[in-house]
């Protein structure tokens, strides 16, 4: 994408945010004990949360664990039960969404269907009595900054889905906003448009310095757009991280399970010795990594696909007696689907390059991991009964 | 063709002259622009914004019938949008039937009888008066049915929901993220009324407006219960050439006349909002 000389002092707000030490945390966002109920439902419980200012966040969870209702409560559309919310470090108590210095794409984009295409990117500006010429030559920069020239005088639906969401964002960039809000906002496109997308509203927040706090169920999209990931389940938050660490390291079974594909060896708990631990199980004694608190005999051993090699000879500790079963071809790799004689299902992810040298189904195989991939936490059977 | 052949009839009916009986099909039953001439005999003074003006008595008649309607239409608007907006934004989906009911029940009732109730609240020793002396606003009795006030009140109440209905249903196809949209970046509650909510219903307010605009100018009911000696209504106008005077030749052609007009008015005034045919059809 180009950018044009022109187009960067755009963002002289963002710009004097990261280039002014005095004033680091105008785009922050701080949540301190809030609670969300809507009648009995408690959409949000007691949740503490900080995001930095000029940071890609995500929150990524399955739909309905309330990841929509805290996006509503920073932008004030809806008011939290109990807690506090700060936007740049101040209490946004009281204000409503039309004086905070927030902007929110919606899912559905929320286009002005009526108006024309630069009219939709300076409503914002024109709410701001910003004269009309000074609206129009701002409108015609936003649309270069998000390589849409030549579509000012269109009208909404005459351009094509990713067009749509280009508006949306020069719409929401156009008010200078400290903090965006992204609610899904690429869930309507096809797979090759969602990625693109995701690349350009990546460049965009690196771009402009505004902290992007970005809803999304697609934990791929989060994995690969994000400075930081929380994964939240139930209007709770789960773990805050860094994509590789959520994904290296999920603090439960649930972040794990729901963070890529995972295999899991439920058991007891032997021993621990230095950050490493014994599972029992069923399928024989396997050595993981142990780096979050365990409590408890009862564990659950989760190794991740990609870490599974397969080998006609049984090599080391951690091995599995398993028979192969079905290949899926997902493209640049493939999934093995091994079956051991406990019917335990096991997902091994291999080049595709190997494919043709995989044992056939009728002789047993052995699944190995390395006990610095796999890694134990609590087991989620536990947790459900406390 | 029920419909149809009584309208041709009329048309034709119109071109000739009121004729004794025996003289129909005689010698001087010719086609002639008479009765539309007579629309525009006898002038009488009439003060129209500061101006004093002579007009031809019934072209006096209808244009304030017009202007009435057209103030009728306005008010009916500024009441019909807000309940419209309250009723899509406000009200459950589970209330609404009940809503609907409580508001469609009045039109189960007969016009006349709606037109005498409001005959009855109305008069000078009537329930409204009582009321309100009694908590205090006025001192005494207040005549309401004077000049055009009982016609504009008796419209109002009449034609309100052919206004709300069209507004209501073009309300509740905007989508909820608009509002939410225009508010994001900063609109006020009135802009964004301005700026997102009436454009898109625009079609609901043109056509609720046509509509009791037309029903209003051609009412007929209203203006004869709730109209008092010094105020006249078009229709009435026509209702006494034809059903006093006998004259159903001038008759049908002021009722031609005078639907021709209003949609003249109806046609300039989407001319002067820049509202165009395929805006209502949408």
């Amino acid at each position: 994408m180009r950018v044009s000389s022109h187009s960067r002092n755009l963002v002289p707000q963002a710009i004097s945010n990261s280039a002014d030490p005095e004033k680091p945390s105008e785009g922050s966002v701080e949540l301190e004990h809030v609670s969300c109920r809507f009648g009995s439902f408690r959409a949000i419980e007691d949740l503490s949360l900080t995001i930095r200012a000029g940071e890609f966040f995500s929150i990524l969870g399955p739909s309905g664990c309330g990841k929509t209702t805290i996006l509503r409560m920073i932008s004030g559309f809806i008011d939290p039960s109990a807690g506090t919310i700060r936007i740049g470090g101040e209490d946004v108590r009281g204000k409503r969404a039309n004086q905070r210095p927030t902007s929110l794409i919606f899912q559905n984009l929320a286009l002005f269907p009526l108006m024309r295409v630069w009219e939709n990117v300076a409503f914002g500006l024109e709410m701001r009595r910003v004269p009309r010429s000074i609206r129009r030559k701002r409108a015609e920069e936003l649309l270069t900054l998000v390589d849409l020239v030549g579509a000012e005088d269109k009208m909404v639906s005459q351009l094509s889905g990713g067009q749509r969401q280009r508006v949306a964002i020069a719409r929401a960039l156009a008010v200078e906003p400290s903090v965006m809000l992204l609610d899904e906002p690429l869930s309507a496109l096809d797979l090759k448009l969602r990625q693109h997308m995701r690349a350009e509203l990546r460049s965009i927040q690196k771009r402009t310095g505004v902290t992007f706090i970005y809803i999304t169920h697609d934990q791929s999209e989060a994995l690969a757009m994000s400075d930081r990931v929380a994964v939240m389940n139930k209007g709770r938050m789960l773990q805050v991280a860094p994509p590789h660490e959520i994904y290296h390291n999920p603090s439960s079974g649930f972040v794990a399970k729901f963070v890529g594909e995972t295999n899991v060896i439920e058991g007891k708990l032997v021993r621990i010795a230095d950050g490493f631990g014994t599972v029992e199980s069923p399928l024989g004694q396997h050595r993981a990594r142990v780096s979050h608190n365990v409590q408890g005999e009862s564990v659950a051993l989760y190794v991740r696909p990609e870490h599974v090699d397969v080998s006609r000879q049984r090599q080391g500790d951690n091995a599995i007696e398993a028979r192969l079963q079905d290949v899926s071809f997902e493209g640049s790799f493939a999934l093995v689907k091994a079956v051991t004689a406990h019917g335990h299902v096991f997902l091994v992810a291999t080049d595709n390059n190997d494919l043709q040298r995989l044992p056939s189904n009728t002789e047993n195989v052995y699944l190995h991991f390395d006990e610095q991939q796999a890694f134990l936490l609590q087991s989620d059977r536990e947790q459900c009964i406390t | 063709m029920l419909i149809i052949l009584p309208n041709i009839a009329l048309i034709e009916s119109s071109f000739r002259p009121y004729l004794p009986l025996n003289e129909i099909d005689g010698p001087r039953d010719s086609y002639t622009l008479a009765n539309y001439q007579r629309f525009l005999s006898t002038p009488v003074g009439f003060d129209i914004f500061g101006m004093s003006i002579d007009v031809p008595i019934h072209l006096r008649i209808f244009i304030t019938t017009v202007l009435y309607s057209i103030f009728v239409t306005a008010i009916i608007l500024i009441i019909g949008y807000p309940a419209a907006y309250y009723m899509t934004k406000t009200i459950s989906p589970s209330n609404m039937a009940i809503f609907f009911i409580v508001l469609t029940v009045p039109m189960w009732v007969s016009e006349i009888l709606r037109s005498f109730a409001w005959f009855t609240i109305l008069s000078f020793k009537g329930p409204l008066n009582a009321l309100l002396i009694e908590i205090g606003v006025i001192n005494s009795e207040v005549r309401w049915i004077r000049g055009y006030y009982g016609i504009i009140i008796g419209l109002v109440y009449t034609y309100m929901l052919f206004m709300v209905f069209p507004l209501y249903s073009s309300m509740q196809s905007l989508d909820k993220n608009q509002i939410e949209a225009a508010q994001d970046l900063g609109a006020s509650w009135w802009r964004t009324h301005w700026r997102v909510i009436v454009p898109h219903c625009k079609p609901g307010i043109v056509s609720g407006c046509v509509m009791v605009f037309m029903l209003s100018a051609g009412s007929l009911l209203v203006p004869s219960l709730l109209g008092s000696p010094n105020s006249l209504w078009f229709t009435q106008t026509i209702q006494q050439l034809m059903l006093e005077a006998l004259d159903w030749n001038t008759g049908a052609a002021y009722s031609l006349l005078f639907l021709s007009l209003c949609t003249f008015v109806v046609v300039a005034m989407m001319w002067a909002f820049k509202v165009k045919l395929s805006d209502i059809t949408n």
